[in-house]
Protein backbone atom coordinates (compact mmCIF):
# COMPACT_ATOMS: atom_id res chain seq x y z
CA UNK A 1 0.00 0.00 0.00
CA UNK A 2 2.77 2.34 0.99
CA UNK A 3 4.46 1.94 -2.34
CA UNK A 4 1.21 2.83 -4.10
CA UNK A 5 1.34 6.22 -2.42
CA UNK A 6 4.97 6.62 -3.40
CA UNK A 7 4.31 6.01 -7.09
CA UNK A 8 1.23 8.23 -6.96
CA UNK A 9 3.48 10.97 -5.59
CA UNK A 10 6.00 10.30 -8.36
CA UNK A 11 3.24 10.50 -10.98
CA UNK A 12 1.95 13.74 -9.46
CA UNK A 13 5.48 15.10 -9.63
CA UNK A 14 5.77 14.07 -13.27
CA UNK A 15 2.54 15.91 -13.98
CA UNK A 16 3.61 19.08 -12.19
CA UNK A 17 7.11 19.16 -13.67
CA UNK A 18 5.63 19.50 -17.15
CA UNK A 19 2.94 21.86 -15.95
CA UNK A 20 5.75 24.22 -14.84
CA UNK A 21 6.73 25.08 -18.38
CA UNK A 22 3.73 27.05 -19.63
CA UNK A 23 5.43 28.73 -22.57
CA UNK A 24 6.63 25.36 -23.86
CA UNK A 25 3.11 23.98 -23.52
CA UNK A 26 1.62 26.92 -25.41
CA UNK A 27 4.21 26.52 -28.17
CA UNK A 28 3.40 22.82 -28.34
CA UNK A 29 -0.33 23.47 -28.64
CA UNK A 30 0.36 25.87 -31.49
CA UNK A 31 2.64 23.38 -33.26
CA UNK A 32 0.15 20.53 -32.93
CA UNK A 33 -2.63 22.72 -34.32
CA UNK A 34 -0.60 23.84 -37.34
CA UNK A 35 0.69 20.32 -37.97
CA UNK A 36 -2.89 19.07 -37.73
CA UNK A 37 -4.06 21.60 -40.29
CA UNK A 38 -1.40 20.53 -42.77
CA UNK A 39 -2.22 16.84 -42.30
CA UNK A 40 -5.97 17.40 -42.41
CA UNK A 41 -5.81 19.10 -45.82
CA UNK A 42 -3.54 16.33 -47.10
CA UNK A 43 -5.98 13.70 -45.84
CA UNK A 44 -8.98 15.56 -47.31
CA UNK A 45 -7.27 15.54 -50.72
CA UNK A 46 -6.46 11.85 -50.34
CA UNK A 47 -9.95 10.83 -49.30
CA UNK A 48 -11.43 12.98 -52.10
CA UNK A 49 -9.44 10.93 -54.59
CA UNK A 50 -10.03 7.62 -52.80
CA UNK A 51 -13.18 7.62 -50.68
CA UNK A 52 -13.34 4.87 -48.05
CA UNK A 53 -9.56 4.51 -48.10
CA UNK A 54 -8.57 2.03 -45.38
CA UNK A 55 -12.24 1.66 -44.45
CA UNK A 56 -12.56 5.22 -43.08
CA UNK A 57 -14.95 7.80 -44.46
CA UNK A 58 -13.82 11.41 -44.71
CA UNK A 59 -15.07 12.46 -41.28
CA UNK A 60 -13.33 9.50 -39.66
CA UNK A 61 -10.09 10.38 -41.46
CA UNK A 62 -10.30 13.96 -40.19
CA UNK A 63 -11.02 12.73 -36.65
CA UNK A 64 -8.02 10.44 -36.92
CA UNK A 65 -5.74 13.40 -37.71
CA UNK A 66 -6.86 15.42 -34.70
CA UNK A 67 -6.64 12.38 -32.43
CA UNK A 68 -3.06 11.95 -33.58
CA UNK A 69 -2.25 15.56 -32.75
CA UNK A 70 -3.95 15.26 -29.38
CA UNK A 71 -1.97 12.13 -28.45
CA UNK A 72 1.37 12.91 -30.13
CA UNK A 73 2.94 14.54 -27.08
CA UNK A 74 1.22 12.39 -24.49
CA UNK A 75 2.40 9.15 -26.08
CA UNK A 76 5.77 10.73 -26.92
CA UNK A 77 5.54 9.26 -30.39
CA UNK A 78 8.09 11.75 -31.64
CA UNK A 79 10.21 11.47 -28.47
CA UNK A 80 10.23 13.98 -25.65
CA UNK A 81 9.21 11.74 -22.78
CA UNK A 82 11.23 10.58 -19.80
CA UNK A 83 13.76 8.70 -21.94
CA UNK A 84 15.98 11.68 -22.74
CA UNK A 85 16.33 12.42 -19.06
CA UNK A 86 16.99 8.82 -18.07
CA UNK A 87 19.64 8.44 -20.78
CA UNK A 88 21.31 11.61 -19.61
CA UNK A 89 21.31 10.32 -16.04
CA UNK A 90 22.91 7.07 -17.18
CA UNK A 91 25.50 8.94 -19.22
CA UNK A 92 26.49 11.30 -16.41
CA UNK A 93 26.27 8.71 -13.66
CA UNK A 94 23.41 10.46 -11.85
CA UNK A 95 21.65 7.13 -12.15
CA UNK A 96 23.57 6.19 -8.98
CA UNK A 97 21.18 8.42 -7.05
CA UNK A 98 18.17 6.56 -8.49
CA UNK A 99 19.69 3.17 -7.76
CA UNK A 100 20.31 3.52 -4.04
CA UNK A 101 16.75 4.61 -3.38
CA UNK A 102 14.31 2.14 -1.87
CA UNK A 103 12.21 2.21 -5.01
CA UNK A 104 11.96 0.22 -8.22
CA UNK A 105 13.60 1.95 -11.16
CA UNK A 106 11.08 0.82 -13.76
CA UNK A 107 7.99 1.58 -11.68
CA UNK A 108 9.45 4.93 -10.73
CA UNK A 109 9.90 6.03 -14.33
CA UNK A 110 6.62 4.47 -15.40
CA UNK A 111 4.78 6.51 -12.77
CA UNK A 112 6.65 9.68 -13.71
CA UNK A 113 5.92 9.11 -17.40
CA UNK A 114 2.22 8.43 -16.84
CA UNK A 115 2.03 11.68 -14.86
CA UNK A 116 3.68 13.47 -17.77
CA UNK A 117 1.34 11.80 -20.27
CA UNK A 118 -1.72 12.87 -18.30
CA UNK A 119 -0.52 16.45 -18.28
CA UNK A 120 0.15 16.36 -21.98
CA UNK A 121 -3.26 14.92 -22.83
CA UNK A 122 -4.85 17.81 -20.94
CA UNK A 123 -2.33 20.56 -21.63
CA UNK A 124 -1.39 19.80 -25.20
CA UNK A 125 -4.11 17.49 -26.49
CA UNK A 126 -7.43 19.08 -25.64
CA UNK A 127 -6.99 22.38 -27.47
CA UNK A 128 -5.93 21.01 -30.89
CA UNK A 129 -8.63 18.34 -30.62
CA UNK A 130 -11.34 20.89 -29.79
CA UNK A 131 -10.06 23.11 -32.59
CA UNK A 132 -10.38 20.24 -35.06
CA UNK A 133 -13.83 19.26 -33.78
CA UNK A 134 -15.12 22.82 -34.14
CA UNK A 135 -13.74 23.69 -37.56
CA UNK A 136 -13.84 20.37 -39.40
CA UNK A 137 -16.41 17.62 -39.90
CA UNK A 138 -15.55 14.90 -37.39
CA UNK A 139 -17.03 11.53 -36.46
CA UNK A 140 -17.30 11.28 -32.68
CA UNK A 141 -19.36 8.73 -30.72
CA UNK A 142 -22.27 9.85 -28.57
CA UNK A 143 -22.22 6.99 -26.06
CA UNK A 144 -20.23 7.48 -22.89
CA UNK A 145 -19.16 3.83 -23.05
CA UNK A 146 -17.24 4.45 -26.29
CA UNK A 147 -15.38 7.34 -24.68
CA UNK A 148 -14.62 5.25 -21.59
CA UNK A 149 -13.25 2.47 -23.81
CA UNK A 150 -11.17 5.06 -25.64
CA UNK A 151 -9.63 6.28 -22.37
CA UNK A 152 -8.72 2.73 -21.37
CA UNK A 153 -7.10 2.25 -24.79
CA UNK A 154 -5.13 5.48 -24.33
CA UNK A 155 -3.91 4.35 -20.92
CA UNK A 156 -2.76 1.03 -22.38
CA UNK A 157 -1.17 2.92 -25.28
CA UNK A 158 0.80 4.98 -22.76
CA UNK A 159 2.05 1.77 -21.11
CA UNK A 160 3.19 0.30 -24.44
CA UNK A 161 4.84 3.59 -25.34
CA UNK A 162 6.64 3.59 -22.00
CA UNK A 163 7.73 -0.04 -22.46
CA UNK A 164 9.34 0.76 -25.81
CA UNK A 165 11.04 3.92 -24.64
CA UNK A 166 12.31 2.27 -21.47
CA UNK A 167 14.22 -0.21 -23.63
CA UNK A 168 15.56 2.64 -25.74
CA UNK A 169 16.70 4.48 -22.60
CA UNK A 170 18.39 1.45 -21.04
CA UNK A 171 20.49 0.99 -24.17
CA UNK A 172 22.51 3.92 -22.83
CA UNK A 173 24.04 1.56 -20.27
CA UNK A 174 25.86 -0.12 -23.15
CA UNK A 175 26.10 2.61 -25.75
CA UNK A 176 26.89 5.72 -23.70
CA UNK A 177 25.58 7.84 -26.54
CA UNK A 178 22.00 7.01 -27.34
CA UNK A 179 21.38 9.55 -30.10
CA UNK A 180 21.26 6.93 -32.85
CA UNK A 181 18.89 4.66 -30.98
CA UNK A 182 16.65 7.57 -30.07
CA UNK A 183 16.37 8.66 -33.68
CA UNK A 184 15.61 5.13 -34.86
CA UNK A 185 12.92 4.84 -32.21
CA UNK A 186 11.52 8.20 -33.22
CA UNK A 187 11.32 7.20 -36.90
CA UNK A 188 9.81 3.81 -36.12
CA UNK A 189 7.34 5.46 -33.78
CA UNK A 190 6.19 7.98 -36.36
CA UNK A 191 5.76 5.48 -39.13
CA UNK A 192 4.57 2.35 -37.31
CA UNK A 193 2.17 4.00 -34.88
CA UNK A 194 0.14 5.39 -37.77
CA UNK A 195 1.12 8.99 -37.12
CA UNK A 196 1.71 9.70 -40.81
CA UNK A 197 -1.06 7.56 -42.25
CA UNK A 198 -3.52 5.20 -40.59
CA UNK A 199 -2.11 1.67 -40.58
CA UNK A 200 -5.23 0.20 -42.20
CA UNK A 201 -4.27 2.12 -45.34
CA UNK A 202 -1.10 0.05 -45.71
CA UNK A 203 -1.57 -2.75 -48.24
CA UNK A 204 -0.82 -6.47 -48.11
CA UNK A 205 1.92 -8.00 -46.01
CA UNK A 206 3.37 -4.65 -44.96
CA UNK A 207 -0.01 -3.71 -43.50
CA UNK A 208 -0.30 -7.06 -41.70
CA UNK A 209 3.14 -6.62 -40.18
CA UNK A 210 2.80 -3.02 -38.97
CA UNK A 211 -0.62 -3.73 -37.53
CA UNK A 212 0.86 -6.56 -35.46
CA UNK A 213 3.80 -4.54 -34.12
CA UNK A 214 3.61 -2.88 -30.68
CA UNK A 215 3.56 0.63 -32.16
CA UNK A 216 0.10 0.01 -33.57
CA UNK A 217 -1.13 -0.07 -29.95
CA UNK A 218 -0.22 3.56 -29.61
CA UNK A 219 -2.30 5.58 -32.05
CA UNK A 220 -4.10 3.15 -34.31
CA UNK A 221 -5.65 1.13 -31.49
CA UNK A 222 -7.21 3.96 -29.46
CA UNK A 223 -8.34 5.69 -32.67
CA UNK A 224 -10.13 2.57 -33.92
CA UNK A 225 -11.80 2.14 -30.54
CA UNK A 226 -13.09 5.71 -30.62
CA UNK A 227 -14.14 5.52 -34.27
CA UNK A 228 -15.99 2.26 -33.65
CA UNK A 229 -13.77 0.40 -36.10
CA UNK A 230 -12.41 -2.13 -33.64
CA UNK A 231 -13.78 -4.34 -30.91
CA UNK A 232 -12.65 -2.68 -27.64
CA UNK A 233 -12.03 -5.90 -25.72
CA UNK A 234 -9.92 -7.48 -28.45
CA UNK A 235 -7.96 -4.23 -28.73
CA UNK A 236 -7.36 -4.12 -24.98
CA UNK A 237 -6.04 -7.68 -25.03
CA UNK A 238 -3.70 -6.84 -27.90
CA UNK A 239 -2.40 -3.68 -26.18
CA UNK A 240 -2.11 -5.24 -22.74
CA UNK A 241 -0.25 -8.18 -24.25
CA UNK A 242 2.36 -5.91 -25.78
CA UNK A 243 2.56 -3.82 -22.64
CA UNK A 244 3.25 -6.91 -20.52
CA UNK A 245 5.84 -8.27 -22.93
CA UNK A 246 7.67 -4.96 -23.17
CA UNK A 247 7.59 -4.31 -19.44
CA UNK A 248 8.87 -7.83 -18.76
CA UNK A 249 11.71 -7.45 -21.27
CA UNK A 250 12.43 -4.06 -19.70
CA UNK A 251 12.78 -5.75 -16.30
CA UNK A 252 15.22 -8.31 -17.68
CA UNK A 253 17.30 -5.66 -19.39
CA UNK A 254 17.18 -3.54 -16.25
CA UNK A 255 18.57 -6.30 -14.07
CA UNK A 256 21.28 -7.06 -16.63
CA UNK A 257 22.13 -3.37 -16.82
CA UNK A 258 22.30 -2.74 -13.09
CA UNK A 259 24.38 -5.88 -12.54
CA UNK A 260 27.02 -4.75 -14.95
CA UNK A 261 26.64 -1.12 -14.05
CA UNK A 262 29.72 0.97 -14.04
CA UNK A 263 28.43 4.19 -12.69
CA UNK A 264 30.13 6.97 -14.59
CA UNK A 265 32.33 9.51 -12.93
CA UNK A 266 33.71 9.56 -9.36
CA UNK B 1 16.34 10.27 19.20
CA UNK B 2 16.13 6.59 19.82
CA UNK B 3 19.72 5.62 19.30
CA UNK B 4 19.48 2.71 21.66
CA UNK B 5 17.62 0.42 19.29
CA UNK B 6 18.92 -3.14 19.27
CA UNK B 7 21.55 -3.44 16.61
CA UNK B 8 22.43 -6.62 14.76
CA UNK B 9 25.85 -5.37 13.71
CA UNK B 10 26.29 -3.18 16.75
CA UNK B 11 28.72 -5.29 18.72
CA UNK B 12 31.68 -5.42 16.34
CA UNK B 13 31.26 -2.37 14.18
CA UNK B 14 28.50 -0.58 12.42
CA UNK B 15 30.29 -0.62 9.10
CA UNK B 16 32.54 -3.62 8.57
CA UNK B 17 34.76 -4.34 5.61
CA UNK B 18 36.95 -7.40 5.51
CA UNK B 19 39.25 -7.87 2.54
CA UNK B 20 36.82 -6.17 0.18
CA UNK B 21 37.81 -6.08 -3.46
CA UNK B 22 36.31 -4.54 -6.56
CA UNK B 23 37.73 -5.48 -9.91
CA UNK B 24 36.50 -3.82 -13.07
CA UNK B 25 37.09 -5.35 -16.43
CA UNK B 26 38.01 -2.69 -18.92
CA UNK B 27 37.98 -3.51 -22.60
CA UNK B 28 40.15 -1.50 -24.82
CA UNK B 29 40.37 -1.49 -28.56
CA UNK B 30 43.90 -2.23 -29.64
CA UNK B 31 43.34 -2.52 -33.36
CA UNK B 32 40.68 -3.23 -35.93
CA UNK B 33 38.28 -5.67 -34.22
CA UNK B 34 41.01 -6.50 -31.75
CA UNK B 35 40.28 -5.92 -28.15
CA UNK B 36 42.31 -6.22 -25.05
CA UNK B 37 40.80 -7.04 -21.71
CA UNK B 38 42.36 -5.48 -18.72
CA UNK B 39 41.44 -5.92 -15.08
CA UNK B 40 41.52 -2.83 -12.93
CA UNK B 41 41.53 -3.21 -9.16
CA UNK B 42 39.62 -0.17 -7.95
CA UNK B 43 39.50 -1.52 -4.40
CA UNK B 44 42.12 -4.00 -3.36
CA UNK B 45 41.71 -5.91 -0.10
CA UNK B 46 40.16 -3.13 1.95
CA UNK B 47 39.46 -3.81 5.63
CA UNK B 48 38.19 -1.40 8.24
CA UNK B 49 35.53 -1.03 10.89
CA UNK B 50 33.54 2.03 11.82
CA UNK B 51 31.76 2.03 15.16
CA UNK B 52 28.29 3.42 15.68
CA UNK B 53 28.32 7.18 16.13
CA UNK B 54 31.81 7.67 14.72
CA UNK B 55 32.57 10.43 12.28
CA UNK B 56 35.29 9.29 9.93
CA UNK B 57 37.06 11.14 7.14
CA UNK B 58 37.85 9.09 4.05
CA UNK B 59 40.40 10.71 1.82
CA UNK B 60 42.60 9.89 -1.11
CA UNK B 61 43.62 11.25 -4.49
CA UNK B 62 41.31 11.07 -7.50
CA UNK B 63 40.78 7.52 -8.65
CA UNK B 64 41.92 6.07 -5.32
CA UNK B 65 38.73 4.05 -4.88
CA UNK B 66 36.78 6.31 -2.53
CA UNK B 67 33.59 6.54 -4.57
CA UNK B 68 33.77 2.85 -5.45
CA UNK B 69 33.83 2.10 -1.72
CA UNK B 70 30.83 4.35 -1.10
CA UNK B 71 28.93 2.73 -3.95
CA UNK B 72 29.59 -0.71 -2.49
CA UNK B 73 28.43 0.54 0.91
CA UNK B 74 25.11 1.63 -0.63
CA UNK B 75 24.70 -1.63 -2.54
CA UNK B 76 24.86 -0.08 -6.00
CA UNK B 77 28.06 -1.97 -6.74
CA UNK B 78 28.65 -5.58 -5.78
CA UNK B 79 32.10 -6.36 -4.36
CA UNK B 80 34.19 -8.82 -6.35
CA UNK B 81 35.47 -10.35 -3.14
CA UNK B 82 35.62 -9.99 0.63
CA UNK B 83 32.94 -9.37 3.19
CA UNK B 84 31.01 -6.18 3.69
CA UNK B 85 28.29 -5.34 6.24
CA UNK B 86 26.46 -2.17 7.12
CA UNK B 87 24.21 -2.38 10.18
CA UNK B 88 24.49 -6.15 9.82
CA UNK B 89 23.10 -6.01 6.27
CA UNK B 90 24.88 -7.16 3.12
CA UNK B 91 24.31 -4.06 0.94
CA UNK B 92 24.41 -5.70 -2.47
CA UNK B 93 21.94 -8.41 -1.49
CA UNK B 94 19.49 -6.28 0.46
CA UNK B 95 19.88 -2.90 -1.11
CA UNK B 96 16.30 -1.80 -0.50
CA UNK B 97 16.24 -2.83 3.16
CA UNK B 98 19.53 -1.06 3.71
CA UNK B 99 18.30 2.06 1.93
CA UNK B 100 15.96 2.77 4.84
CA UNK B 101 18.91 2.84 7.22
CA UNK B 102 21.32 5.01 5.24
CA UNK B 103 21.42 8.52 3.88
CA UNK B 104 23.62 9.44 0.95
CA UNK B 105 24.73 12.80 -0.34
CA UNK B 106 26.78 12.89 -3.52
CA UNK B 107 28.09 16.44 -3.66
CA UNK B 108 28.22 16.50 -7.42
CA UNK B 109 24.79 14.99 -7.94
CA UNK B 110 21.38 15.78 -6.59
CA UNK B 111 18.48 13.71 -5.38
CA UNK B 112 16.14 16.69 -5.67
CA UNK B 113 13.54 17.25 -8.36
CA UNK B 114 15.13 19.82 -10.59
CA UNK B 115 12.01 21.52 -11.93
CA UNK B 116 9.92 21.55 -8.79
CA UNK B 117 9.96 23.47 -5.50
CA UNK B 118 12.23 21.98 -2.84
CA UNK B 119 9.30 20.98 -0.64
CA UNK B 120 8.00 18.62 -3.36
CA UNK B 121 11.15 16.55 -3.15
CA UNK B 122 10.73 16.29 0.62
CA UNK B 123 7.13 15.14 0.24
CA UNK B 124 8.43 12.46 -2.07
CA UNK B 125 10.98 11.34 0.55
CA UNK B 126 8.11 11.16 3.02
CA UNK B 127 6.41 8.57 0.80
CA UNK B 128 9.52 6.82 -0.41
CA UNK B 129 10.86 6.05 3.06
CA UNK B 130 7.38 5.66 4.56
CA UNK B 131 8.21 8.10 7.32
CA UNK B 132 5.42 8.42 9.90
CA UNK B 133 3.74 11.82 9.52
CA UNK B 134 4.67 13.23 12.92
CA UNK B 135 8.26 12.08 12.50
CA UNK B 136 8.45 13.62 9.05
CA UNK B 137 7.18 16.98 10.30
CA UNK B 138 9.58 16.97 13.22
CA UNK B 139 12.61 16.09 11.11
CA UNK B 140 11.69 18.51 8.37
CA UNK B 141 11.20 21.37 10.83
CA UNK B 142 14.52 20.63 12.42
CA UNK B 143 16.40 20.49 9.12
CA UNK B 144 14.68 23.62 7.86
CA UNK B 145 15.69 25.47 10.98
CA UNK B 146 19.29 24.28 11.22
CA UNK B 147 20.03 24.44 7.50
CA UNK B 148 18.13 27.70 7.03
CA UNK B 149 15.83 26.38 4.34
CA UNK B 150 12.66 28.26 5.33
CA UNK B 151 12.80 30.77 2.50
CA UNK B 152 13.83 28.13 -0.05
CA UNK B 153 11.06 25.55 0.34
CA UNK B 154 8.89 27.01 -2.39
CA UNK B 155 11.74 27.78 -4.77
CA UNK B 156 12.30 25.40 -7.72
CA UNK B 157 15.55 23.52 -7.21
CA UNK B 158 16.99 24.73 -10.51
CA UNK B 159 16.95 28.29 -9.10
CA UNK B 160 18.93 27.44 -5.96
CA UNK B 161 22.59 28.34 -5.60
CA UNK B 162 25.05 25.47 -5.20
CA UNK B 163 25.30 26.03 -1.44
CA UNK B 164 21.53 26.18 -1.05
CA UNK B 165 21.08 23.06 -3.14
CA UNK B 166 23.66 21.21 -1.08
CA UNK B 167 21.85 22.10 2.14
CA UNK B 168 18.64 20.96 0.46
CA UNK B 169 20.25 17.65 -0.47
CA UNK B 170 21.58 17.07 3.02
CA UNK B 171 18.12 17.62 4.48
CA UNK B 172 16.66 15.19 1.93
CA UNK B 173 19.11 12.51 3.06
CA UNK B 174 18.16 12.88 6.72
CA UNK B 175 14.35 13.00 6.80
CA UNK B 176 14.09 9.24 7.37
CA UNK B 177 16.47 9.24 10.36
CA UNK B 178 19.25 7.24 8.79
CA UNK B 179 21.69 5.54 11.18
CA UNK B 180 24.55 6.27 8.86
CA UNK B 181 25.22 9.09 6.46
CA UNK B 182 27.64 8.82 3.55
CA UNK B 183 28.81 12.17 2.32
CA UNK B 184 30.74 12.27 -0.93
CA UNK B 185 32.35 15.69 -1.24
CA UNK B 186 29.62 17.63 0.55
CA UNK B 187 31.46 20.95 0.46
CA UNK B 188 32.79 20.82 -3.11
CA UNK B 189 32.43 24.17 -4.80
CA UNK B 190 30.92 25.90 -1.78
CA UNK B 191 32.01 29.30 -0.50
CA UNK B 192 33.46 29.76 2.98
CA UNK B 193 30.15 30.70 4.61
CA UNK B 194 28.26 27.78 3.07
CA UNK B 195 31.02 25.37 4.07
CA UNK B 196 30.83 26.59 7.66
CA UNK B 197 27.06 26.09 7.70
CA UNK B 198 27.31 22.56 6.38
CA UNK B 199 30.08 21.63 8.80
CA UNK B 200 28.24 23.13 11.77
CA UNK B 201 25.15 21.13 10.90
CA UNK B 202 27.04 17.86 10.52
CA UNK B 203 28.82 18.34 13.83
CA UNK B 204 25.51 18.87 15.57
CA UNK B 205 23.87 15.93 13.83
CA UNK B 206 26.63 13.63 14.97
CA UNK B 207 26.67 14.98 18.53
CA UNK B 208 22.90 15.04 19.08
CA UNK B 209 21.65 12.07 17.12
CA UNK B 210 24.73 9.90 17.15
CA UNK B 211 24.51 9.48 13.38
CA UNK B 212 27.50 7.60 12.01
CA UNK B 213 29.14 9.69 9.31
CA UNK B 214 31.55 8.61 6.59
CA UNK B 215 32.88 11.67 4.85
CA UNK B 216 34.76 11.69 1.56
CA UNK B 217 36.43 14.94 0.71
CA UNK B 218 39.34 16.72 -0.87
CA UNK B 219 38.96 19.56 1.59
CA UNK B 220 41.14 18.76 4.57
CA UNK B 221 39.49 21.47 6.62
CA UNK B 222 36.35 19.36 6.54
CA UNK B 223 38.33 16.59 8.20
CA UNK B 224 40.16 18.84 10.63
CA UNK B 225 36.94 20.37 11.85
CA UNK B 226 34.72 17.29 11.88
CA UNK B 227 36.54 14.02 12.16
CA UNK B 228 38.53 12.53 14.99
CA UNK B 229 39.59 9.71 12.73
CA UNK B 230 40.82 9.71 9.19
CA UNK B 231 41.40 6.93 6.68
CA UNK B 232 43.68 7.51 3.71
CA UNK B 233 43.18 5.31 0.67
CA UNK B 234 45.27 5.09 -2.46
CA UNK B 235 45.26 2.55 -5.29
CA UNK B 236 42.38 0.83 -3.55
CA UNK B 237 44.33 0.17 -0.36
CA UNK B 238 44.18 1.65 3.08
CA UNK B 239 47.36 3.66 3.64
CA UNK B 240 46.57 5.15 6.99
CA UNK B 241 43.86 4.75 9.60
CA UNK B 242 44.01 6.74 12.81
CA UNK B 243 43.68 10.16 14.36
CA UNK B 244 44.38 13.14 12.15
CA UNK B 245 47.35 14.14 14.32
CA UNK B 246 48.97 10.76 13.71
CA UNK B 247 49.20 11.55 10.03
CA UNK B 248 52.13 13.79 10.85
CA UNK B 249 54.12 10.85 12.15
CA UNK B 250 53.03 8.62 9.33
CA UNK B 251 54.11 11.25 6.85
CA UNK B 252 57.30 11.97 8.84
CA UNK B 253 56.32 15.58 8.74
CA UNK B 254 58.50 18.35 10.11
CA UNK B 255 57.92 21.59 11.91
CA UNK B 256 59.84 24.68 10.99
CA UNK B 257 61.57 27.07 13.38
CA UNK B 258 62.14 30.51 11.93
CA UNK B 259 64.76 32.59 13.75
CA UNK B 260 65.72 36.23 13.23
CA UNK B 261 69.31 36.94 14.26
CA UNK B 262 70.91 40.35 14.91
CA UNK B 263 72.95 40.15 11.75
CA UNK B 264 73.77 37.89 8.83
CA UNK B 265 75.59 34.81 10.04
CA UNK B 266 76.64 31.48 8.52
CA UNK B 267 74.05 28.68 8.93
CA UNK B 268 73.42 27.85 12.59
CA UNK B 269 75.05 24.66 13.81
CA UNK B 270 71.94 23.15 15.29
CA UNK B 271 71.86 19.93 17.35
CA UNK B 272 70.64 16.83 15.49
CA UNK B 273 68.10 16.12 14.04
CA UNK B 274 67.36 19.81 13.39
CA UNK B 275 69.01 21.34 10.35
CA UNK B 276 69.05 24.63 8.54
CA UNK B 277 67.07 24.46 5.33
CA UNK B 278 67.19 28.09 4.22
CA UNK B 279 69.10 31.30 4.94
CA UNK B 280 67.99 34.75 3.86
CA UNK B 281 69.95 37.67 5.35
CA UNK B 282 69.64 37.55 9.12
CA UNK B 283 66.69 35.12 8.93
CA UNK B 284 67.18 31.35 9.01
CA UNK B 285 64.79 28.41 8.71
CA UNK B 286 65.37 25.18 10.62
CA UNK B 287 63.46 21.95 10.06
CA UNK B 288 62.93 19.43 12.88
CA UNK B 289 60.63 16.42 13.42
CA UNK B 290 57.05 17.23 14.35
CA UNK B 291 57.36 14.85 17.31
CA UNK B 292 60.37 16.66 18.83
CA UNK B 293 60.10 19.54 21.30
CA UNK B 294 60.86 23.04 20.08
CA UNK B 295 61.82 24.27 23.56
CA UNK B 296 65.21 22.55 23.77
CA UNK B 297 66.14 23.60 20.28
CA UNK B 298 65.23 27.24 20.95
CA UNK B 299 67.15 27.26 24.24
CA UNK B 300 70.24 25.83 22.57
CA UNK B 301 70.22 28.41 19.81
CA UNK B 302 69.47 31.33 22.15
CA UNK B 303 72.49 30.39 24.28
CA UNK B 304 74.93 30.55 21.37
CA UNK B 305 73.46 33.05 18.89
CA UNK B 306 72.20 36.65 19.11
CA UNK B 307 68.49 35.96 18.82
CA UNK B 308 66.05 38.78 18.02
CA UNK B 309 62.82 36.97 17.27
CA UNK B 310 61.47 33.49 16.45
CA UNK B 311 58.37 31.62 15.40
CA UNK B 312 57.39 27.94 15.00
CA UNK B 313 55.36 26.80 12.00
CA UNK B 314 53.25 23.67 12.27
CA UNK B 315 53.40 21.26 9.35
CA UNK B 316 50.74 21.75 6.73
CA UNK B 317 48.43 18.74 6.70
CA UNK B 318 47.99 19.01 2.95
CA UNK B 319 51.71 18.82 2.47
CA UNK B 320 51.82 15.76 4.73
CA UNK B 321 49.17 13.96 2.73
CA UNK B 322 50.71 14.96 -0.57
CA UNK B 323 53.93 13.44 0.75
CA UNK B 324 52.18 10.18 1.69
CA UNK B 325 50.61 9.93 -1.77
CA UNK B 326 53.92 10.64 -3.47
CA UNK B 327 55.80 8.07 -1.37
CA UNK B 328 53.28 5.34 -2.17
CA UNK B 329 53.34 6.20 -5.83
CA UNK B 330 57.09 5.83 -6.03
CA UNK B 331 57.18 2.72 -3.83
Amino acid sequence: MGSGRLYAAVAAGGFRRYATYRAATAAGVFTNTVFGLILVYTYLALWDAKPQLGGYDQAQAVTYVWLGQALLAALAIGGGGFEDELMERIRTGDIAVDLYRPADLQLWWLAADLGRALFQVLGRGLVPFAFGAVFFPVALPREASAWAAFLVAVLLAAMVSFGLRYLVALSAFWLMDGTGVTQMAWLAGFFCSGMLLPLNVFPGALGEVVRALPWSSMLQAPADVLLGEADPLGTFVFQAGWALVLLAVGRLVQSAATRRVVVQGG
Amino acid sequence: MDNDRAEPGGAGGFIELDGVEKVFEVRRRTGFLKRERRRVRAVDGLSFTVARGEMVGYIGPNGAGKSTTIKMLTGILTPSGGRLRVAGIDPARERTRLAHRIGVVFGQRTTLWWDLPLIDSYRLMHRMYRIPDARYRENLDRCVELLQLEALLDVPVRQLSLGQRMRGDIAAALLHDPDVLYLDEPTIGLDVVSKAKVRGFLRELNAERGTTVLLTTHDLQDIEQLCSRVMVIDHGRLMYDGPLAGLHEAGESERTLVVDLERELPPIEAPEPARVVRVEGPRQWLAFPASASAAGLVAGIAARYPLVDLSVREPDIEAVIAKIYAERASA
